[in-house]
């Protein structure tokens, strides 16, 4: 859908071996499936099941998520950069789609 | 009308929907079942996971939650007070810094919110804290 738009917010430098904060977040209404329109309908559900990030070709971290989970999806998590490199996160939607972020990283 | 055969269904029927509760009550609860599932039935201590989140939420629609547990390769976050209780499960690769995911949550209630933590040693953990809703996140 073209209306999500992912998030990623990275450190402006760091050193090799540093470890640093990264900062997602997805505009997605995480539809529980449990909820009703003004005409008592139910919503179907629809959220983002599945976040990973990974850097340099490596996973550093993937998400299962319920519906629990709320509106906009937010992460935070740590990953230790060892050499400069791509970041490439992912998120996917129950109704199939994959929003793909990358960012290159500079490790000095 | 009632015939021998509508009769009977109706029987049928009426057995059925005394089953069921039955068997829901006999069951795990849905909690139970996502630790059976994480843990593999392995037994588990109550130190070395911090959950971190307000002790009261006004908003229950969005709660900031942060589990940190150092040595852990995955993490499986519960709201034991929701409809479907578990959150997230996380797992972590070699490349994360510290084993720390901070996100953000529906809590339906005032509940202890849990997350278990399996250790690179294969041994689990548990950490929790106790979230005060004034106003549920799981209204329908």
């Amino acid at each position: 859908m073209s209306n999500v738009r992912a998030r990623v917010r990275l450190p402006r430098s760091a050193r090799a071996g540093d470890v640093v904060q990264v900062r997602t977040l997805i505009n997605h209404p995480m539809e529980t499936g449990n909820r009703r329109d003004a005409d008592g309908n139910v919503v179907p559900r629809r959220i983002i099941n599945r976040f990973t990030c990974e850097y340099d070709g490596e996973v550093v971290l993937d998400c299962d998520l319920g519906i629990s989970v709320a509106a906009n999806p937010f992460m935070e998590f740590d990953v230790k950069v060892d050499k400069s490199a791509d970041f490439v996160f992912t998120w996917h939607d129950d109704d199939g789609s994959v929003y793909t972020e990358t960012q290159s990283f500079e490790v000095s | 009308m009632l015939t021998r055969r509508s009769t009977l269904a109706l029987g049928l029927g009426a057995a059925a929907v005394t089953l069921i509760p039955l068997k829901a009550s006999a069951g795990l609860s849905e909690v139970d079942k996502a630790i059976a599932d994480f843990t593999g039935g392995a037994s588990f201590t109550d130190e070395g996971v911090t959950v971190i989140a307000p002790e009261i939420a006004e908003n229950g629609e969005n709660v900031p939650v942060e589990v940190d547990a150092p040595g852990a390769v995955a993490i499986m976050l519960l709201a034991p007070g929701n409809p479907t209780p578990r959150v997230i499960d996380a797992r972590f690769g070699p490349a994360s810094g510290a084993t720390r995911l901070s996100s953000r949550v529906r809590l339906g209630e005032t509940q202890e919110v849990t997350a278990f933590a399996k250790m690179s040693d294969g041994s689990f953990k548990r950490g929790k804290t106790e979230v005060r809703v004034t106003i549920g996140g799981c209204g329908g």
